[in-house]
This record gives C-alpha cells, sequence and structure tokens, in this order.
C-alpha cells in the first residue's frame, strides 16, 4: 500500500521526462512548421473576413468578400475552368498510370529502363517542360500538327493559341508528366497482391481479364484510393503548369482558381478578397478529401 | 475472392499450359506497347536536345528534322553569355544544399520523436502534421506572404530556406523508416546507459541511410525544381534561381528557340544525372511515403 503512491510519482516522472525528451526531438521541425505553416493557415481565416487591400489596413468586413465573390464572373470561369481540368485529368492520369504499371510489372526484358524513363517527367521542372511543349504544340510549324495532317486532319487545332484547344494542351502536359509518379504508387500496390489469389483464379480457369478485374484491381483499392485523392487535391490545386504553359490564356480559358489567387493577391494586391477565395479553395480540398474517405470507408465495410 | 470470378467455361480446366505461340503474341504486344509509351514519354526530351544544337531558323522546318545539320555546339557557349545562368546556378545550388541540409536534420530529428519516444499527445500532433500536407499550398502562400514580408524575409535567399526546409513530408518519410528499427535494439542502448539523443545519433542515423538518401534526393530535386516559391519571394535578379531566370529568358527572348532549349538542357542536366545515379532511392522514397498514406 505505501509503495503506490511512490510508484506512481516515478511513472508521473517517467513520462514528464519523455514528454520533454519527446518535444526537444520535435521543436527544431515543430518550430519552424508552426511558424511558416501554421500561423498562415490560422491567419488565412482573418483576412478572408478583411478588405484589406494595398491602400490601406485589415478592416473588418464580415462577409463582403464572399458576397462580392459570388458575383464575380472571372472567380467563376477559374472554378469552371479548375473543374474541366480535373474532371479530365483525373481519369486520364488514373488509367494512364495503371496501365504503364500493368505493364512494367511483367516480366519483360528492359522494364527496369522503362520504369525510370517512365517516372522522369515528373522529376523535370515544369518551366522547362513547358518551353518544350509550347514548341512542339505550335501550331503551323509544330511537329505534333505536322503529324496530325501527315495523317489527313487538315486542320489541327491550334492548342495554346486557342481558346477551345489551350486547356487540352494543358491535360495532356499535366496526365504526360504525373502518369509516372502514380505508377510508382500503383507498382508498389501491385507488389503487395499475394502471387497465391492469381495462382488459384488460375486453376479456377479465370483468363487474364477476368484475372485483372477479380484479383488485381480489388487488390489495389487502398492504393486506388490513395492516387485519386492525390490526383484531386493535385488537380484542383494546379497552377504553376498553367502559369508557364498558357499563363491562363488566351483570355481566360485556362484561368484556374489557384492562378486567380495570386492574381488578386500579388499583382493586385487585394491581400483580403484573396484570402476569401484562398478559403473557398482550400474548402473544397478539405471537403471533396472527406467525401472521399467515407465513400472509401463504407466500401470496404461492404 | 474466388467467389467473384466467373464460372469457368468447360474447356478450361483441363488444358494444359497455354500455347506458346498465343504467349508470344502477347509478349510482343507487349514490348511493342512499352515501346509506344517510351517514345511518347522520351520524344519531348529528345526534341528538347535536337533543338538546343540546331541553328536557329533549323528548329521549326516541314517537315521535321530529327537530327541537327549542322550541329550548333555554339549554343552551350553563347547562353552563358546572353544571361546570368551562372548566377541562377549558383543561387540554385545554395538553396537546394541548405534546404536539403536542414530538411534532413529535423525531419529525422523529429521523426525520431513520433516513431520512438512515447508521450501523451504524440498521436493527435502527427496527424496535425500529416493534416496538413491534403492543404494546398496555394490556398495560404498569401498569408503567409505577408507574414514573411513582416519577418524581413520576403526578397532574400532565406525565403526559399524558410519555405521549403520544415515540410512535413520529410518528418512522414523518415518516421515510416524508423518504425520499421524494432525496438529492442534501442532498449539494449538504453540499459547501456545511452541517451536518446546518442540512440539517435549513433544508432538511427547510421541505421537509415536509405531513407536518408531517398529523402535528399527528393527534397534536392524539389527545390532545384521550385518555381513559385522564388518567383513569388526573389525580386532581386541577383537573387534569381534557374527556374526564374529560365522563365525571364524565355519571355524576353522568345524567338531565339534554340537558345531556350540550351538553357532548358542545361537546367534539367544536373537533376538528370543525379536521377540516373540514385533513382533507387528515389523510387524507394515514393514508394514508401505513397504505400500508407
Amino acid at each position: 500500500m505505501t509503495s503506490m503512491p511512490m510508484v506512481r510519482r516515478r511513472r508521473g516522472r517517467l513520462v514528464l521526462r519523455n514528454t520533454a525528451v519527446g518535444w526537444s526531438f520535435l521543436l527544431p521541425n515543430f518550430a519552424g512548421f508552426a511558424v511558416l505553416t501554421l500561423v498562415p493557415v490560422a491567419l488565412l481565416f482573418y483576412y478572408a473576413f478583411t478588405s484589406w487591400n494595398v491602400f490601406g489596413g485589415a478592416e473588418w468586413t464580415g462577409l463582403d468578400n464572399f458576397r462580392q465573390l459570388s458575383h464575380d464572373r472571372s472567380f467563376r470561369t477559374a472554378l469552371t475552368n479548375t473543374v474541366y481540368y480535373t474532371v479530365f485529368h483525373i481519369p486520364l492520369t488514373l488509367v494512364a498510370s495503371l496501365g504503364l504499371a500493368l505493364l512494367l510489372n511483367r516480366k519483360l526484358r528492359g522494364v527496369a529502363f522503362f520504369r525510370t524513363v517512365a517516372f522522369f517527367p515528373y522529376i523535370t521542372s515544369i518551366v522547362a517542360l513547358a518551353q518544350v511543349w509550347n514548341m512542339l504544340f505550335s501550331p503551323s510549324y509544330g511537329p505534333i500538327n505536322q503529324f496530325l495532317r501527315a495523317i489527313g486532319i487538315a486542320h489541327p487545332p491550334g492548342w495554346t493559341t486557342s481558346a477551345d484547344w489551350s486547356m487540352p494542351a494543358v491535360i495532356v502536359v499535366g496526365t504526360w508528366r504525373e502518369a509516372g509518379y502514380y505508377m510508382l504508387l500503383f507498382l508498389a500496390g501491385l507488389q503487395t497482391i499475394p502471387a497465391q489469389l492469381y495462382e488459384a483464379a488460375k486453376v479456377d480457369g479465370a483468363n487474364a481479364w477476368q484475372r485483372l478485374l477479380a484479383v488485381t484491381l480489388p487488390g489495389l483499392r487502398p492504393t486506388t484510393f490513395f492516387v485519386i485523392v492525390m490526383l484531386t487535391i493535385g488537380s484542383f490545386k494546379v497552377f504553376d503548369l498553367i502559369l508557364v504553359m498558357t499563363a491562363g490564356g488566351p483570355g481566360q480559358s485556362t484561368l484556374v482558381v489557384s492562378q486567380y489567387i495570386f492574381q488578386k493577391g500579388f499583382i493586385e494586391n487585394q491581400f483580403g478578397y484573396a484570402s476569401a477565395i484562398s478559403i473557398v479553395l482550400f474548402a473544397i480540398c478539405f471537403v471533396i478529401t472527406v467525401v472521399q474517405f467515407l465513400i472509401n470507408r463504407r466500401g470496404s465495410e461492404s | 475472392m474466388t467467389t467473384l470470378l466467373q464460372p469457368p467455361s468447360l474447356e478450361i480446366p483441363l488444358r494444359p499450359a497455354r500455347p506458346p505461340r498465343r504467349r508470344r503474341t502477347t509478349r510482343v504486344l507487349g514490348y511493342a506497347a512499352l515501346i509506344v509509351a517510351a517514345v511518347a514519354i522520351l520524344l519531348p526530351f529528345y526534341w528538347m536536345l535536337m533543338s538546343s544544337l540546331k541553328a536557329n531558323n533549323d528548329v521549326y522546318t516541314i517537315p521535321v528534322r530529327w537530327l541537327p545539320d549542322p550541329v550548333v555546339w555554339k549554343n552551350y557557349v553563347d547562353i552563358w553569355h546572353r544571361s546570368d545562368l551562372t548566377t541562377w546556378l549558383e543561387n540554385t545550388l545554395i538553396l537546394s544544399i541548405a534546404v536539403t541540409f536542414l530538411q534532413v536534420l529535423t525531419g529525422s530529428f523529429a521523426a525520431y520523436g513520433f516513431a520512438k519516444v512515447r508521450f501523451p499527445g504524440r498521436n493527435v500532433l502527427f496527424l496535425a502534421y500529416i493534416g496538413t500536407i491534403a492543404v494546398p499550398w496555394q490556398s495560404y502562400m498569401i498569408p503567409q506572404f505577408i507574414l514573411f514580408s513582416k519577418l524581413h524575409l520576403s526578397d532574400t535567399l532565406w525565403s526559399i530556406v524558410a519555405l521549403q526546409a520544415f515540410g512535413a513530408f520529410g518528418v512522414f518519410l523518415m518516421k515510416q523508416y524508423y518504425e520499421s528499427i524494432p525496438d529492442e535494439l534501442l532498449d539494449a542502448a538504453r540499459i547501456d546507459g545511452m541517451s536518446e539523443y546518442g540512440i539517435w545519433r549513433r544508432i538511427m542515423l547510421p541505421l537509415s541511410v536509405p531513407a536518408i538518401a531517398s529523402l535528399s534526393l527528393l527534397t534536392l530535386v524539389t527545390t532545384w525544381n521550385d518555381y513559385l516559391g522564388p518567383l513569388i519571394y526573389l525580386r532581386s535578379h541577383s537573387l534569381w534561381t534557374i527556374q526564374i531566370g529560365l522563365k525571364t529568358f524565355v519571355n524576353s527572348y522568345n524567338a531565339e528557340y534554340s537558345l531556350i532549349m540550351t538553357g532548358s538542357v542545361l537546367s534539367v542536366l544536373p537533376i538528370a544525372v543525379i536521377f540516373l545515379l540514385g533513382q533507387r532511392y528515389f523510387v524507394e522514397g515514393i514508394a514508401t511515403t505513397g504505400l500508407k498514406g
């Protein structure tokens, strides 16, 4: 009986010591992280309700920014364009990366080389890639349109010079660049599927297509979910690719939400209004991620 | 699993292996698909390299000329005179090394706290860390810029160091790796009287060299390629990085096609070399952080 409080005190001291040691390890990173990331995120929710611009300080204006936002034509265009990019970029990248992964998961010669090749665009700088692709897409002399003419398309699209075709051009480059990255995630996911399942399916007489549907795809479920979440967030925040490839043009045909934030904030110095747009972007990414988590959980329970 | 399968058709169960002819066809199809994919992926790089060695008038021709003739090596001399490439590369190199060093140091230190020291509130804190990976930087770049300006960081190289060096990504990657190291090893060291800092320094760091290599290479490449950070923070020409410099060069000499491609090749070359030397670590880094996210 007498030893109980002593044991407790000793355990309390141990917890205290561990807490101190643990925090001392976290602190160098956490201090930087808190000041440079958490504080700005918190400030965002204050600035968005102020009229802060280059002429005055941060004055509280309540929901004015959001009211203005709901009538803002350019914002609506930016949002529509972002959704346009997202709706095409996600399925295209998904199919391309999964296809590459399935192809490279087979025992073919030179697979290691191809894996290296496929990942390379992802680690190449966007500025250099955008220049190359803009030249490839060049309407009159570019190799892409020369190829299209050669196969009988008399009037190939104007790509980045045309309001209708600039977004497809950006989507092609975005997909081309990112497929290799998601391919690596799928390849890692494929390693986790036990070989016995394939053996069993073969014994049951399933052909390659049936094995893909019944073994591979269900086995890749967690990877696919993760990839879709990453792709969704990545698509909604698409920015530097567009900034260097088309700068939002021609006109507003490739203006996206991130770029609109940049324009309002850094070019027109309307910090309050730009923060309000930022909150919308933040909310969209947050809600979509949560919804995807809920769907995934329900799916894996059933 | 097997219940999901279609009932097998009658002829299949007794059939031995697939006939070799069909196997050869799928094999050929596989290679064909691989070659098409590789060409589609590599063609832009080939175009970049080839155009960088052409005379400016030869870049756009009908039909496309797939080999430079004559080969203009002079482009690779001219670009250094026509631009501040030396300054840009120097700044980018300084930033990449500083950021990588700080990210690896603070990241692995914090990861040890998260993976191997037990204290209340640890898991909640880690969740908060990971949660911010899903918050797009674009949504808080405005308040961050205002904050950095107040701290007198903007328009200094420090702004980019601060922006990149304390990311949650490094903590996450290192933690994943540390968790694969058995606790018994650390307990033995603790019994021998080694402090937690000593364990991190003498046991964890040497054991986690592959993870450190992955994190270093990924951070190095990210910092080298970063365009938005320098675009927002580095206004003075003397602070420009290769990405900002190259983009400005493109804007001011937009008809100098071959020189633009020369600059692009030079901006990609260091990354290509690093990637070829350390591709194993890139792949492992992506695979470990991607899977459990």
